[in-house]
């Protein structure tokens, strides 16, 4: 095979965020993983079908979706990683991010049904536009549009995030608070 | 749970009314208010960011093998 040297810089490029996106849809690194291999996998024995000037990203991000969807199907009751200890394997987490932070937020996060996730994920931290997360998941605009809304909403509940507790009760204080709720 | 339910707790007196009034504006879209929504999204990117690491070198390696001649990419090739 011979791989355009641009092509395949594109595409390393696009891995680390790839893989973000695939460990906070599987909530497992080493799942996350083979999910980015396979998806690289598909991807090169199908770079025929990418068409130059468009978007690789987006493309990448479709193949590892569809991948993760029909693998989910399959594994449904699959236990995720609700409390994210797989943080702990992660060797880069910056040292400003409290670990406290991420696993209350990553907690939270897999709680969201899967397509409310992966819409908020792609808009909100992928940087992807609704355009493209609709058509990244094969749906309509508003479809993405209503699924980040509910998956905010959620998160907002979940994370007691509300307009008074804004400049009320610091991270600290609403994790033992979470906490005596179980 | 316990005695203390957190519902029963007093609304928090301390924030001025002007700014209550202005962080409970309702966002257009999902009802949520934009300061709401923007302390979400500074999360999720946080989060995000915190589980970005360079290419792994298995996937370099990848990528490097396929690319051989004769490498696993060439299989199905004449």
């Amino acid at each position: 095979m011979n791989l355009d040297p641009t092509l395949r810089d594109t595409v390393l490029a696009t891995v680390p965020s790839l893989r973000a996106f695939a460990i906070s849809l599987s909530g497992n690194v080493d799942r996350a993983d083979d999910l980015v291999q396979e998806t690289l996998l598909r991807a090169l024995a199908n770079i025929d079908s990418f068409q130059p000037g468009t978007n690789m990203s987006a493309w990448l991000f479709t193949i590892l979706r569809n991948l993760f969807r029909s693998e989910y199907r399959k594994r449904r009751r699959e236990v995720e990683d609700a409390e994210g200890h797989y943080a702990e394997t992660l060797k880069s987490l910056p040292e400003q991010t409290s670990r406290v932070e991420f696993r209350e937020f990553h907690t939270a996060l897999v709680k969201l049904p899967t397509d409310q996730r992966e819409a908020l994920i792609l808009v909100g931290a992928s940087g992807f536009s609704y355009e493209e997360a609709a058509e990244i998941c094969g749906c309509a605009v508003g479809t993405i549009k209503s699924r980040v809304n509910r998956a905010r909403t959620r998160l907002a509940q979940l994370l007691s995030i509300d307009n008074a507790n804004d400049f009320g009760p610091d991270l600290t204080t609403r994790t033992v608070l979470a906490g005596n709720d179980r | 749970m316990d005695d203390h339910d957190r519902k029963d707790e007093p609304p928090d007196n301390t924030i001025p009314m002007d700014t209550r009034q202005t962080t409970t504006k309702r966002g257009k879209g999902g009802g949520l208010g934009r300061d709401v929504q923007a302390k979400i999204g500074q999360q999720l990117r946080s989060y995000y960011d915190g589980l970005i690491e360079p290419t792994p070198d298995r996937f370099v390696d990848l990528l490097r093998e396929l690319d051989k001649p004769g490498g696993k990419g060439s299989a199905n090739e004449p």
